[in-house]
């Protein structure tokens, strides 16, 4: 292959239920149903995408989530307040292993 | 950089485009053809392109320097057709901006004194300009329906489409609507906002969005309103040049295409309303006023001639840029149409 991540891929997305339609369609159903508005309006889902699409660093959903959450009334500010609480929870999760570095380190240390 | 300001420019950028399909065979497909008024309720007067503000999506064009303003005998001809034809219930009031032309307040006087439920196409950041401090007092004492553009509910958007201090402005102008009454839901003064997207995409879902836009606005500021108007943007004049330069022109318009929904032709604003230009003229609608594609030749062409009857057996003039009102959700004069 001559690299990975091609933004015209994403608009493939559908090809994975070339093989395995049946769990392609249950995937793609939820999917939708999961962004309607609920509990949760739609805008307020878009900018958890986002943030999430940050935090597993997949370039698709970065895409496709910053055109989204502009749709869906969302604005600059506020997405990257989004962007911000996702590092915040990755350097929080990385920052409060430490405490499992302090508890090895006072149980074997002097 | 395309001159983009003339028409026939404009015309020429969007038929130069590679589109897998025209308006009219969309239309056609869905049974639409030939696109035909339905009752026609409203007349749509743009009073002319003079504007305090130069919005980069402006589909008119307006700005501080247009002189195209219309004059109090072109409205008394507007008045004439609305004396004669009691079908037409609704003045929908638009430019530019409308409260800038001279004869603004003669033209809603004699409107709502003929009985008629006028709107007020207004940019807000007009009431803070000189003189018209007692616009809200005004609109009030004639029940005049404020509608009023604000991309968003904070300032980064809003300032980004229309220019840096308009949303200070505009949340100041709101507050002064609220402050005679407007919004309030009981003293029948209503004031609708209407959004625009900020760049090349669709409009949110206007339901979702008002609820929103009512508790932030309140929480932000104590303002407080009716509706919220979701339209989306048209590829004409400003916000053309601006897809053009930005990239995102066959994009945008192919999206729009993509997003053709047949179940939006049914309550296009121009099967309801007739739009008459600041010189007179008559359209189907104000984009078309921009394109300059004026009401089929069998209909009559000037205010001056105007024949309620005659518009009503008329064909709609349509382009690409009608895509813009079908798409997705739709969008008219009164935002969504689904």
């Amino acid at each position: 292959m001559a690299g990975y991540y091609h933004s015209h891929d994403l608009a493939r997305f559908a090809e994975i239920g070339s093989n395995a339609p049946d769990l392609a369609k249950k995937f793609f159903d939820w999917y939708g149903a999961v962004f309607a508005d609920g509990a949760l309006s739609a805008r307020e889902k878009s900018l958890i995408a986002l943030a999430v699409a940050h935090a597993v660093q997949c370039p698709y959903c970065i895409d496709a989530y910053s055109k989204d959450a502009l749709e869906k009334g969302a604005d600059l500010d506020q997405m990257t307040e989004a962007v911000h609480v996702a590092a915040a929870i990755r350097g929080g999760a990385s920052l409060v292993h430490g405490i499992q570095m302090r508890n090895q380190a006072t149980a074997v240390g002097m | 950089m395309i001159p983009l300001a003339a028409v026939t420019e404009q015309r020429a950028q969007l038929a130069a485009l590679p589109l897998p399909r025209e308006f009219h065979d969309a239309a056609a497909a869905s049974g639409w053809w030939p696109l035909t008024p339905a009752a026609i309720t409203t007349l749509q007067i743009n009073v002319g392109k003079l504007c305090n503000q130069t919005c980069r999506h402006c589909h008119v064009d307006a700005g501080p320097d247009r002189r195209e303003v219309m004059t109090r005998e072109t409205m008394m001809l507007c008045l004439d057709a609305l004396a004669r034809e009691s079908a037409l219930t609704t003045v929908d009031i638009t430019g530019g901006a409308p409260e800038l032309n001279p004869n603004f307040r003669w033209l809603v006087d004699r409107a709502t004194a003929l009985g008629r439920h006028v709107m007020d196409r207004c940019n807000l950041t007009v009431l803070m300009t000189a003189g018209q401090a007692d616009l809200p007092e005004f609109f009030a004492r004639r029940q005049v329906e404020v509608v009023a553009s604000l991309p968003h509910y904070r300032a980064t958007s809003t300032d980004t489409q229309r220019g840096a201090g308009v949303y200070e402005k505009s949340v100041e102008a709101l507050k002064r609507l609220n402050a005679v009454g407007y919004g309030d839901g009981r003293s029948g003064l209503r004031l609708v906002l209407v959004t625009n997207p900020v760049g090349a995409f669709l409009p949110p879902a206007q339901a979702s969005l008002e609820a929103e836009w009512k508790r932030e606005l309140l929480r932000l500021h104590g303002i407080r309103f009716d509706a919220l108007y979701c339209i989306t943007n048209m590829p004409i004049s400003r916000y053309l040049e601006w897809l053009g330069e930005s990239g995102n022109l066959e994009r945008y318009m192919q999206r729009l295409v993509d997003s053709f929904n047949p179940a939006t032709i049914d309550g296009v604003m121009c099967r309801s309303l007739i739009s008459v230009g600041w010189d007179g003229r008559l359209y189907d609608c104000d984009f078309n006023q921009m394109l300059d594609l004026p009401v089929e030749q069998s209909a009559s062409r000037h205010i001056r001639d105007f024949d309620l009857a005659a518009l009503a057996r008329r064909r709609i003039a349509v382009g690409r840029h009608c895509f813009g009102c079908t798409a997705g959700a739709g969008s008219s004069c009164g935002g969504s149409i689904e």
